[in-house]
């Protein structure tokens, strides 16, 4: 509905960008050189969690998108609208977690703003963050450069970081190991660049809708089938109890820590080698391929038990907010 | 999953003879929603020789539940100071006008919840406002009904009532049995169910029918050793109730069972497509006639009603495929459900939407 909404009454009023070319990053001439521009905000119940909170993630969220359009992170602002009634200290940890974050990125803060509102239930805060980028040499990623024999890499088990905002939301807790992947990925887009090149055709870290999202855009921006490989993709034990549990599919899970790279076909091996020497990728693995075009893309996992099933974008109960 | 490869080759050397036995195909049933979501799931059919059919049965509590029932509700749920609680996946269920969602929309109260006792604290929170827990569900989730009612009683919660439609999984695997254009070889029986009641409980199934009831899990060993052992049976025409699921015992939990019979009466109930089926339901008992949602509120009589051109009836008997549906993906669709089978999460339609290939629906049969 989101898309829709995006598609049929914000871009005609605003004018400008065709929605099938919409990324989350967008890259801006600036002067001879271009700058990588994005903006995403933050409003997750509750503002803690394990492993994390609204501040390291309204960071690492933004650094991210910048990271998987083949930029180098720069700078970012940081607008706070906080519900009166918010507990100081509360306010203290998140803004200490997200300076703490933006140090270990290796960006700065350097503008913001602050805005307090009355209270709406449970005093809460928003975070907006805006980030810029330096677009890396080399890199030249893009749906179009997408193609048949394409090598899907994920770097981690799924959905962490849903499940430990369930998790807490519902006051459960299943596993004292269950923690949200929150985290910057930007040296893992690096690395790869650096060795890679052009041969890194897309990049992309699965949010909202968990990996399945992020395959069917694939699907569907490329006009390709995808398959995926159940018994590849690494698997948590926590996280896979939890799921269990809360009756949710880990396919379609948030994270906020992985990467999914698509690269030609003949450098997955030297890509998943790469990610392995960071720690940022805990399980780098291939987890299928890019298929022939269609005039109906659709996304197929072979099952762990080897037959096949498709993989459809998740919707309403599967899509929980949790960022 | 070392023993997956073990399975299936059982599999495949107990085929032929069930085949030889059965005829020209072999058709299952499994009458299990989790069943039904993690067949699909885990894309089993593939793996099962061309001619094994596994169809799904009635076994989601939202696709059996009539819907006069919805409409029921959708009164009440309009109804002055009465707030509907109920479990997440009825609240979409189409009725006659709309469904308890679209109600809440245009004002009606309506809370999801996730397990019974908190209609219960709904009640606690909200009084003096009527609360009324649709209280839908097989034997598995009938003793936490009970358990509602009793901590509503011991809390004194008069402002809550139970709406009941439980249903019992035996009397509708009669009358499936009973229609005739209907063929069902083997029941895959469901494992939550047969926790409470225990796998015995199918061998009038057996005597009556002489057909193969066996119970199993939901992970995919699980269910693929239930069907190995339902052609092991078949092939040695010696139909028996049985289970590969160890958590279940011959005689379940009879401590569920009394609670049950404590707090409900068995009575004849409607289901969707099947019709009345005689001591099918679970009316509350007169012990907890006070809190029984029909007693305290005046019903409005509702007429049955089908969505013209939904086949949700013939899916949940096994009479077709959900493909088979003139419904099926258009407009029928999870987003935009015409009846129960696409809204529930445990549905055959929904899962088929969900998770076969568009085109074919990518069952595997031979027909």
């Amino acid at each position: 509905m989101t898309a829709e909404l995006i598609a049929e009454v914000i871009l005609p009023a605003i004018g400008g960008q065709d929605a099938t070319a919409l990324t989350d990053a967008a890259e801006v001439a600036w002067g001879a050189d271009r700058v990588v521009f994005t903006t995403d905000s933050y409003v997750v119940q509750p503002l803690e969690f394990a492993g994390g909170d609204i501040g390291k993630l309204a960071v690492c969220g933004t650094v991210n998108d910048l990271a998987v359009a083949a930029a180098r992170p720069v700078a970012l602002s940081m607008s706070l609208v906080l519900e009166e009634g918010l507990e100081i200290e509360l306010l203290r940890r998140v803004l200490v977690s997200a300076g703490e974050a933006a140090r270990r990125a290796g960006v700065t803060i350097v503008t913001g703003d602050t805005k307090v509102i009355d209270r709406r239930g449970e005093p809460g805060m928003t975070i907006n963050t805006a980030g810029i980028g330096a677009p890396l040499p080399g890199g030249e990623v893009g749906f179009r450069h997408v193609g048949a024999g394409d090598a899907l890499v994920l770097t981690g088990p799924l959905g962490l970081h849903g499940l430990a905002v369930m998790c807490r939301r519902k006051g459960l807790s299943i596993a004292s190991s269950l923690e949200s992947d929150c985290q910057a990925i930007h040296e893992l887009t690096a690395a790869l660049l650096e060795a890679l090149g052009p041969r890194v055709h897309w990049m992309r870290d699965p949010t909202r809708g968990g990996l399945a999202a992020t395959l069917v855009d694939l699907a569907q921006a490329t006009g390709r089938n995808v398959e995926v490989r159940q018994r590849a993709i690494p698997t948590d034990p926590a996280a896979t109890v939890a799921a269990e549990m809360l009756g949710l599919d880990l396919l379609n899970v948030a994270n906020e820590g992985r990467l999914v790279a698509v690269v030609e076909a003949a450098a997955a091996e030297q890509a998943v080698n790469i990610l392995a020497a960071h720690e940022a990728a805990p399980a780098p693995v291939i987890i299928g391929n890019v298929g022939e075009a269609t005039d109906m893309p659709l996304v197929e996992m072979v099952t762990a038990a080897g037959g096949r099933r498709i993989v459809q974008m998740p919707y309403g109960e599967d899509l929980p907010r949790i960022c | 999953m070392t023993h997956l490869p073990d399975i299936l080759g059982r599999i495949d050397t107990l085929w032929p003879r069930a085949l030889a036995r059965a005829g020209e195909r072999v058709q299952l049933m499994e009458i299990c929603g989790t069943h039904t979501v993690a067949v699909s799931r885990g894309g089993l059919r593939d793996l099962l020789p061309g001619p094994l059919r596994l169809v799904s049965g009635p076994g989601c509590p939202v696709c059996v539940t009539d819907q006069t029932y919805v409409d029921q509700a959708i009164h009440l749920a309009g109804e002055r100071d009465v707030i509907v609680a109920t479990y997440g996946d009825m609240v979409r269920v189409p009725g006659r006008e709309g469904s308890l969602e679209q109600a809440r929309s245009a004002g009606a109260a309506v809370e999801v919840i996730y397990a019974a006792h908190e209609a219960v604290e709904l009640a606690r929170r909200k009084a003096p406002r009527q609360v009324v827990f649709l209280a839908i569900g097989f034997e598995t989730t009938a003793p936490a009904t009970a358990l509602a009612l009793r901590q509503a009683r011991a809390g004194r919660v008069s402002n809550f009532s139970v709406f009941s439609a439980h249903k019992l999984v035996l009397p509708a695997m009669h009358a499936l049995l009973d229609q005739e254009d209907v063929r069902i070889d083997g029941f895959l029986c469901p494992g939550h169910v047969s926790v409470i009641i225990g796998y015995r409980a199918y061998e009038p199934i057996v005597r009556k029918h002489l057909r193969p009831c066996v119970v199993a899990g939901f992970d995919d060993e699980q269910i693929l050793a239930g069907i190995a052992e339902i052609l092991r049976q078949l092939a040695e025409a010696a139909p028996a109730a049985a289970s590969v699921y160890p958590v279940v015992k011959a005689d379940g939990n009879p401590q569920a069972r009394q609670v049950i019979e404590e707090t409900f009466r068995v009575a004849d109930a409607p289901w969707r497509a099947l019709g009345v089926i005689p001591s099918s339901g679970l009316d509350l008992a007169e012990e907890y006639a006070e809190f029984d949602t029909a007693r305290r509120f005046e019903l409005p009589q509702v007429e049955s009603y089908e969505p013209p051109g939904c086949r949700c009836g013939d899916v949940i008997c096994g009479r077709c495929l959900p493909r088979d549906c003139p419904l099926f993906a258009n407009p029928c669709t999870p987003r935009d459900p015409v009846g129960p089978c696409m809204v529930s999460s445990e549905g055959a339609c929904a899962a088929h939407y969900k998770y076969h290939r568009p085109e074919t629906g990518k069952t595997n049969d031979a027909t």
